[in-house]
C-alpha cells in the first residue's frame, strides 16, 4: 500500500561527501538524474538503499544520503537480495559497471534477473575499466585499443540488455548518459516496476573511452540514431519524425513515413509488456537506430512474493509456533 | 507381544558396539537408527556414526555401495561411535568384506547366507566364499538364511511384490539383534504403526518379519545366550537423539527467537554441510528465510545484505566453500556486522576428502582473508554441543558486532547422541546493538565502551542512513578515510575487539587430572576420542594425565597459558598436521607443545591414543 511520504527535493538525497569523479564524466548526470528522481517515487528516505560493488561507478551509495554499502567486486547482487529478502518493504538498488556485472560478477548478474526480486539495477556501461585506469571490459568492442590490448582487443562483446533478456530480465531500459531528464523518468518507473529491473546507461568514460557512444548520444546525432521507446506508442523516431520501424520477415527495418506508401499506421506499436521477448530482444539488438527508453516491462510474480505466500501457507498448517513445540516434538524420551 | 520362550538370565555388559552394513537398497540406516532409537529410550547412552557409499547410486552388491551404520550404546558414559565392533551384521558379501576388518577378533559377525550366492561373491571381488574357507576361523560367525526365512513369515500377506518382502529383511536383523541384546520391540513397532499408518499390510509384514528374527533367535542354539545393557547414569530431563547437523539448525534457531530477529540462511550446497540447509528450510514456521544462492560467493553476500538490514544472519558451508567466501567475509569484519559462518570441515585440501572428516581448515578460519582480518573462531565438540555453539555463535556475532566462524566437522556433524532437549527459555540472554531512535550526534562507528561493537542501523530507520563499504572508515564518521594513522587505528580497534571478546567466554578446565605429567589438548569434533582415551588411562592408573579441550580458539580463554604451564608435557591432538599447536605457539612463548597428528579423513582410535600417551608419559 502506498501511502503519501513528505516531499523531498534532490537535496534531501546528497550526501555530504565531496564527489570524485572526473570533471565531465557521465556519472554525474546519473547522480543527479536518480537525486531528482527519487522526491518523485514517494518512497521514505529512509526505506532507500544503494548497494554497489566495486569500480568508477561504485563510488555512487556514498554520494547518495541514504543507507548505502559500497561492498565487493562483482557481489552487490547477492548482499541487495539479502537486504530486499530481509526486508521487502526497501527500495533497494543496485549500482554497478560493465566489469562489475558481467566480468566478475557475471554469475550474480544473471541470477539475479533469473530470480525476479524486486531491486532496480542500474549499469553503468563505459565499454572499459576505468578505475583501474583503462584496460578492455566485457563490452569493449573487438579491436578497441587499451592499456591491456595495445594491438586492439580480441574478446568479441557482450550486449547487456541481451544477456539480461538471456537471464529472464522482465525490465530492460538503455538510455543515453546525457539524457537526464528520460534517465529520471526511467529510474521513477523502474521503481514502479514490481521485480528485478535492469537500465543500462551508455555512460560516456571522458578519460579512458572518451566518445565511446558519440556516434549514437551526441546531440546532433541522437534524434537520428536513437528511437527512444514509450510502450503503446508507435516506434517512430528522427529528427523530423519521419523514420520508423517495421517487422520485414524476421527482421526489424527502418522506413520512412511517406516513401513507398508508408503511413504512421504501418509503423510497430512498441508493447514493453509482452510476455514473449522475441521482439524485445530484436530491438536491444538493433544498431541502427539504437533503441532506447523501456525495452522490456513485463509484470510477473516476484521471489519474495512467492517466498511469503509459501511462509503464510506453512505457518497456517503448522503446529509449530515456538521452538520449544519442535524441541520437544515427536521422538523424544524421559530420563527419570 | 512377542512369543518367545522365557530366556535364561542375559550376560550383563557395560557397553557394545554393533555396525550394521548391506547394500545401500538394504535399509541398513533405518536398521541402525531403530535400534539406537530403542536403546536410548531404554536409557542407555548411545552414540552414532553413518557410513554412506560415496556414489550416489552405486551398482547392487558392490563393494563401494556399502552403506553402513554403528551404534555404540552403554550403561556407562558413551561419548564416540566407537572403533572396532563387537557384532557386524553384514547383509551381503561386500559388506562383509569391507567391514571385517573393524571387528574385534573373536566377536560375532551375523550373515545373510542368501546373499552369498556366486554373483554376489563375484561382486565383492571374493575369490571362494569366505563362508566355506577358513578365512573367519577368528570369528564367530552366525549364518543365517535370512532372505528366505523372510520370504517365509510374509507367506499369506496380501498385496506385497517380491522386491518389497525381499527388502524387510533387514527388520529380520534388527529382531535377531534385538533378542540377542534383551531390547524389546516395541519401539519399532510403534514406529512401523506411525510411519505406515495408511499401509496396514506394510505395518503387518515389517511388524511379522521383525518377530519372526527375534524368535528365531531366541531359538536358534548358534546364539547361545543374549546379553544386557543396563540404563546408563544420566541426568533426568527429556532427550532426543539428535544429529550434529540438526543440532547446529536448532541452534540458530532458538538464538533467532531468543533475540527476536528473523533468521536469515544464504547458503549454497556442499557435503557434508547441507543438511544444515536441509534443516533450516523445513521451518517457514518460524518465519525463516532460507535462500539457496547460485554459488558460495552469493550465499554469504546475500547474509551479509540481510544482516545490514537487521536479520540475524547464517551461511553455512565447507572447506573449500569457506576459501570461496574469505574476501566477503573480510567485507563483513570490515564493515563489522553481525555474521555466523558454519563451517562443517571435511578432508581438504581442494575437493580432498568431501564425506570425510578433518580438522585442517582451522588456519583458513583465523587468517584467511586478506589484511588484517581477525573474526572469533569457535568449534563445537559433540554432536549434541553444535546446538549450543551453534547458539552461542550467534550471542557472539551479534553482542560484539563482528563475523564468528563456527568449526565442525563430518564426524560430529552426522553423527547422533542423545541431547537434553533445552528450552529456549533456560538460554542465556542475547543482547544486540540495534539502534532504534536517533540520537543526537550519532555516528554509525559509535562503539560500546566494554565490548567497543559499533552501532547497528538498519535501513528503514529514520534519521540514520548511512553508508558502509569496504574501504577504510574514519574511526568517527565512518566516512571514507585514507589517514595513515586512522588506518591503523581501526585496524587495532577491530582486533582488540575480538580480544575483547575472552571477557565473555569462560575459561579453560581440565578434566580427570588439574596438574601432573601430561596434559592432553584437543579442540573441535575430537572431543569423544580423546575424552574416553584419557579417563580409560586414567583408569589404568595413570593418574596423572589431564585433558584441556578448547571450544574458543579466537580468543583463546584468558587461562590458557596458565592452564597448559601446569603440566610437565603438553600433547595436542589434532585431525590435521599441526594447526591448533601452531596458534597455541603463536601466542605462548616458553612452552613445548608434542604434537599427535592423523590426516587420514579418520577419527582418532582409541587405541592409538592411549599408545601414544603411554609412550610420552612412560
Ligand atoms: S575514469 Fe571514466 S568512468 Fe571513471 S570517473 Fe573518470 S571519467 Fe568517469
Amino acid at each position: 500500500m502506498e501511502t503519501t511520504v513528505k516531499k523531498y527535493t534532490f537535496k534531501d538525497f546528497s550526501s555530504d561527501q565531496e564527489v570524485r569523479w572526473c570533471p565531465g564524466c557521465d556519472d554525474y548526470v546519473i547522480l543527479r538524474s536518480m537525486q531528482k528522481a527519487l522526491p518523485e517515487m514517494n518512497v521514505k528516505k529512509e526505506d532507500v538503499v544503494f548497494i554497489s560493488g566495486i569500480g568508477c561507478s561504485s563510488r555512487f551509495p556514498y554520494y547518495m544520503n541514504t543507507y548505502g554499502m559500497h561492498s565487493i567486486h562483482g557481489r552487490a547482487p547477492g548482499i541487495a537480495s539479502g537486504v530486499k529478502l530481509a526486508n521487502p518493504a526497501l527500495s533497494v538498488w543496485i549500482i554497478t559497471g560493465d566489469g562489475d556485472a558481467m566480468a566478475i560478477g557475471g554469475n550474480h548478474f544473471i541470477h539475479v534477473l533469473r530470480r525476479n526480486i524486486d531491486l532496480n539495477i542500474v549499469l553503468f556501461n563505459n565499454e572499459i575499466y576505468g578505475l583501474t585506469k583503462g584496460q578492455f571490459s566485457p563490452t569493449s568492442l573487438v579491436g578497441q585499443k587499451t592499456k591491456s590490448s595495445p594491438y586492439g582487443n580480441t574478446q568479441p562483446p557482450f550486449s547487456p540488455g541481451e544477456l539480461a533478456l538471456g537471464a529472464q530480465a522482465r525490465f530492460f531500459a538503455r538510455i543515453g548518459g546525457n539524457n537526464p531528464k528520460e534517465m529520471s523518468t526511467i529510474f521513477v518507473e523502474s521503481h514502479k516496476f514490481k521485480g528485478t529491473s535492469l537500465i543500462e546507461v551508455l555512460q560516456n568514460c571522458v578519460i579512458f573511452n572518451d566518445g565511446c557512444f558519440k556516434n549514437v548520444t551526441d546531440k546532433e546525432v541522437k534524434e537520428d540514431q536513437q528511437i527512444y521507446l514509450e510502450h503503446g506508442k508507435p516506434m517512430i523516431f528522427g529528427k523530423e519524425k519521419d523514420k520508423g520501424l517495421v517487422l520485414n520477415g524476421l527482421k526489424l527495418e527502418v522506413v520512412t513515413i511517406g516513401e513507398n506508401g508508408i503511413t504512421q499506421e504501418d509503423l510497430l506499436v512498441h508493447n514493453a509488456k509482452e510476455e514473449d521477448p522475441t521482439l524485445h530482444q530484436m530491438l536491444v539488438r538493433m544498431k541502427y537506430p539504437v533503441a532506447t527508453g523501456i525495452i522490456r516491462s513485463f509484470d510477473d510474480v516476484t521471489l519474495e512474493e512467492r517466498m511469503n505466500d509459501l511462509t503464510a501457507q506453512v505457518k497456517e498448517n503448522s503446529n509449530f509456533k515456538k521452538t520449544d513445540d519442535l524441541f520437544f516434538s515427536g521422538e523424544t524420551y524421559e530420563v527419570k | 507381544m512377542n512369543t518367545a520362550k522365557i530366556k535364561e538370565q542375559p550376560e550383563v555388559l557395560e557397553a557394545v558396539i554393533i555396525r550394521f552394513v548391506g547394500d545401500s537398497g538394504d535399509g541398513m540406516q533405518l536398521t541402525g537408527t531403530q535400534f539406537s532409537d530403542t536403546s536410548a529410550m531404554f536409557g542407555n547412552d548411545i552414540a552414532t556414526f553413518p557410513n554412506y557409499p560415496s556414489e550416489i547410486r552405486a551398482p547392487q552388491g558392490s563393494l563401494y555401495g556399502v552403506s553402513g551404520f554403528q551404534v555404540h550404546i552403554g550403561s556407562v558414559e558413551i561419548s564416540t561411535p566407537g572403533d572396532e565392533v563387537d557384532l557386524l551384521v553384514a547383509m551381503n558379501p561386500a559388506g562383509l568384506k569391507t567391514n571385517l576388518h573393524a571387528v574385534k577378533p573373536g566377536h560375532t559377525i551375523i550373515v545373510d547366507t542368501d546373499a552369498f550366492t556366486k554373483k554376489n561373491l563375484e561382486k565383492a571381488q571374493y575369490e571362494s566364499n569366505p563362508l566355506e574357507d577358513d578365512s573367519l576361523e577368528n570369528y564367530r560367525i552366525i549364518e543365517v538364511s535370512m532372505t528366505s526365512l523372510t520370504k517365509e513369515a510374509l507367506k499369506g500377506v496380501e498385496g506385497l511384490d517380491n522386491k518389497s518382502i525381499t527388502r524387510s529383511k533387514n527388520m529380520f536383523a534388527l529382531g535377531m539383534v534385538y533378542w540377542m541384546y534383551d531390547r524389546s520391540t516395541e519401539h519399532t513397532e510403534d514406529f512401523f504403526n506411525k510411519k505406515f499408518k495408511s499401509k496396514p499390510h506394510v505395518i503387518e509384514a515389517n511388524t511379522r518379519v521383525l518377530k519372526a528374527g527375534y524368535n528365531y533367535a531366541n531359538t536358534l542354539e548358534l546364539i547361545p545366550n543374549s546379553y544386557t545393557i543396563s540404563p546408563a547414569k544420566m541426568s533426568s530431563g527429556t532427550y532426543r537423539i539428535i544429529m550434529g547437523n540438526t543440532a547446529t539448525a536448532w541452534g540458530f534457531l532458538a538464538a533467532a527467537e531468543k533475540s527476536g530477529l528473523e533468521l536469515f540462511l544464504g547458503s549454497y550446497p556442499i557435503t557434508p554441510a547441507t543438511d544444515i540447509l536441509h534443516e533450516l528450510v523445513k521451518h517457514k514456521h518460524f518465519g525463516v528465510k532460507a535462500f539457496q544462492a547460485e554459488d558460495e560467493i552469493a550465499g554469504i553476500a546475500s547474509a551479509i545484505g540481510a544482516s545490514f538490514a537487521g536479520d540475524l544472519a547464517i551461511t553455512t558451508t565447507s572447506g573449500p566453500g569457506l576459501a570461496l567466501k574469505g574476501e566477503a567475509l573480510g567485507l563483513a569484519m570490515m564493515i563489522e556486522l553481525p555474521l555466523v559462518v558454519v563451517n562443517v570441515q571435511r578432508g581438504g585440501p581442494s575437493t580432498g576428502l568431501p564425506t570425510k572428516t578433518e580438522q585442517s581448515d582451522l588456519l583458513q578460519a583465523m587468517y584467511g582473508r586478506n589484511g588484517e582480518s581477525p573474526v572469533i573462531v569457535i568449534a563445537a565438540s559433540t554432536p549434541a554441543d553444535c546446538f549450543d555453539f551453534a547458539y552461542q555463535a550467534c550471542k557472539l556475532a551479534l553482542e560484539h558486532m563482528t563475523p564468528v566462524i563456527l568449526l565442525t566437522d563430518g564426524y560430529i556433524a552426522n553423527g547422533s547422541a542423545p541431547w537434553k532437549v533445552k528450552s529456549v527459555a533456560e538460554m542465556p540472554e542475547i543482547k544486540n546493538n540495534l539502534v532504534i531512535e536517533v540520537k543526537e550526534n550519532w555516528h554509525p562507528y559509535d562503539r560500546n565502551e566494554e565490548t567497543l561493537a559499533r552501532n547497528w542501523a538498519v535501513p528503514g530507520t529514520a534519521g540514520l542512513e548511512h553508508r558502509v563499504g569496504g574501504l577504510e572508515k574514519d574511526k568517527v564518521t565512518g566516512n571514507v578515510s585514507y589517514v595513515p594513522e586512522n588506518h591503523e587505528y581501526m585496524t587495532n580497534i577491530r582486533a582488540e575487539k575480538v580480544q575483547r571478546v575472552q571477557n565473555y567466554i569462560p575459561n579453560i578446565e581440565t578434566e580427570f587430572a588439574e596438574t601432573g605429567d601430561l596434559l592432553v589438548v584437543g579442540w573441535g569434533g575430537t572431543y569423544g576420542s580423546l575424552h574416553t582415551a584419557v579417563k580409560q588411562i586414567n583408569e589404568q592408573g595413570y593418574k596423572k594425565i589431564g585433558l584441556a579441550h578448547f571450544n574458543y580458539i579466537n580468543p583463546l580463554p584468558k587461562n590458557t597459558k596458565e592452564v597448559l604451564s601446569r603440566f610437565k608435557k603438553v600433547l595436542v591432538c589434532e585431525l590435521n598436521n599441526g594447526q591448533f599447536s601452531k596458534v597455541l605457539s603463536s601466542n605462548f612463548s616458553g612452552i613445548e607443545l608434542l604434537q599427535f597428528n592423523k590426516v587420514q579423513g579418520l577419527p582418532f582410535g582409541n587405541g592409538e591414543l592411549i599408545q601414544k600417551f603411554k609412550q610420552i608419559v612412560a
